[in-house]
């Protein structure tokens, strides 16, 4: 691990980030939007709105996050500048690091606006403090980049890479617990769900929702989403190979 | 400095190197893509301080070869050694400099954010980039972003990177494909000034016309060595003009 070569990442990337002006104003604009269609389309019932906002105020930056890591992982290798990277000095963890830095500024900017503004303008209803939907905002975000780098490795394609949104994380969000309890489900259902990153994150939420402050699972439910973004950043360095047939 | 004439008689080149060890070395080299045997045993050395011409027609294995010597091909047998080491370990990471065929940059950046994004990578001097810039001729390029230069400006700028932090060995994809006579010719004359400073390099093309300019010659043919020689030599043993018809003699005769 070395900083110098991680921090050189973290600003190539965002150096990127800067060369397309669009890209970062779907990143941040996309997830604001959503919430704000969320808010109206349960107009005549605001209760509704208070329960889901938040759960899917952590969902929506995941998934904007991991799309845009996919992607920008992918073109990495693609471009060839991945196989000159592996040539030279730099750790396979550094490398994803830097885009981990990166993007993680992204989604804190991201989890910054769209907290902001489902709490202080639609005035979302929060029984629990506001920073720790923050933090379970950036959280998810982390853990959407950290999947989406992870997956990467599996796309040869850009095609290929946009199919494992549905693939990676559409299960998710059916066994998290947004559509219905998980008590509910299958027994192998709820095995499955238990065990799948996201389900912590929608738990955290809608705990912050109900109850007044922090409590001790809610804490327990960000270090496993935290624990698993950080997982599929060491899995991912695994799967980069300085020597390809 | 070595003396490296290419009018020099054949047998006369290996000996004169031969009391440095070669930069390259590879023995009994095997390479399988898709079940197919794209490199078949090769037996090869490159001289310190030389340019080797790595020729032949496209798809023979020229690629794979250069890739197994910078270490990012898997291989299924023999050794390739570099520097003294075994191919693309990490203390080889400093030494070696190596541009792929397509150009290997970042396109949404401009071509000072890719070089000083390289050169900090490699701990390069932050003077550097500036320089590599000169050399490939690209002053006044700077500030453009890749994608918008042409072909030959952006195959330059991945060859600049390659240059970042003085590496002992350039490996060379093609460096000279799409550009105009006169590049061409200046860009013989770096890599001739960066040989007479000592490095090492290895240049793979498929103009033959090139190969008059190194002062060794690898011929390569559906992954297998026709020829390792001088160019003059090469020229004598045929009795042919030019290297492409030497190329034709070589096929011909092991046909």
């Amino acid at each position: 691990m070395n900083l110098t070569r991680t921090l050189a990442t973290a600003r190539r990337v965002l150096a990127q980030l800067r060369h397309d002006p669009r890209t970062v104003a779907l990143l941040l604009v996309v997830p604001c939007v959503l919430l704000v269609l969320l808010k109206y389309m349960f107009d005549a019932q605001p209760g509704t709105f208070d329960r889901i906002g938040p759960e899917l105020l952590g969902v929506f930056p995941l998934m904007v996050m991991f799309l845009v890591t996919s992607v920008a992982m992918l073109r990495e290798r693609t471009s060839g500048t991945l196989e000159r990277l592996l040539t030279m000095p730099i750790g396979k963890l550094d490398l994803l690091l830097g885009y981990a830095i990166a993007f993680g500024v992204v989604a804190l900017v991201q989890a910054a606006l769209a907290s902001a503004l489902t709490i202080g303008v639609l005035g979302l209803d929060l029984a629990g403090p506001t920073w720790a939907v923050f933090a379970v905002a950036v959280a998810d975000g982390l853990l959407g980049m950290a999947l989406g780098l992870l997956v990467s490795a599996f796309a040869s394609t850009e095609f290929q890479a946009v199919q494992f949104l549905p693939a990676v994380l559409l299960p998710q969000l059916l066994l998290c617990g947004l559509f219905g309890p998980r008590e509910d489900m299958a027994t192998v259902l709820r095995w499955i769900s238990d065990v799948l990153p996201l389900s912590y994150a929608v738990d955290a939420m809608s705990r912050l929702t109900t109850t007044t402050g922090v409590a001790g699972r809610t804490v327990l439910d960000l270090a496993v989403v935290g624990a698993c973004a950080f997982a599929a950043l060491a899995l991912g360095a695994a799967t980069l190979r300085r020597r390809t047939p | 400095m070595m003396n490296s004439s290419p009018a020099g008689p054949g047998p006369a080149a290996p000996a004169a190197t031969a009391t440095a060890a070669p930069a390259v070395r590879v023995e009994g080299l095997t390479v399988v893509r898709g079940g197919r045997t794209v490199l078949h045993g090769l037996d090869l050395e490159v001289a310190r301080g030389s340019i080797t011409g790595l020729l032949g027609p496209s798809g023979c294995g020229k690629s794979t070869l250069l890739r197994a010597i910078v270490g990012v091909q898997r291989t299924a047998g023999g050794r390739v050694e570099v520097l003294g080491e075994p191919a693309g370990g990490a203390g080889l990471r400093h030494r070696v400099g190596y541009v792929t065929q397509a150009p290997s940059v970042y396109g949404d950046l401009s071509v000072i954010e890719n070089l000083d994004y390289f050169a900090a990578v490699l701990g390069a001097p932050r003077t550097d980039p500036a320089r590599v810039i000169a050399q490939v001729g690209l002053a006044g390029h700077e500030r453009d972003t890749a994608d918008r230069l042409s072909g030959g400006q952006r195959a330059r700028v991945s060859l600049a990177a390659a240059l970042l932090g003085t590496p002992e060995l350039l490996v060379l994809d093609e460096p000279t494909v799409g550009l105009d006579p006169v590049l061409r010719q200046d860009l013989w004359r770096l890599f001739r000034s960066l040989a007479d400073q000592g490095a090492t390099l290895l240049v793979s093309s498929h103009v033959m016309d090139e190969a008059t300019r190194c002062d060794r010659l690898l011929l390569m043919r559906e992954g297998r060595l026709l020829a390792d020689d001088t160019p003059a030599e090469l020229l004598r043993s045929t009795g042919t003009a030019d290297i492409d018809s030497a190329f034709l003699d070589l096929v011909e005769s092991t046909r």
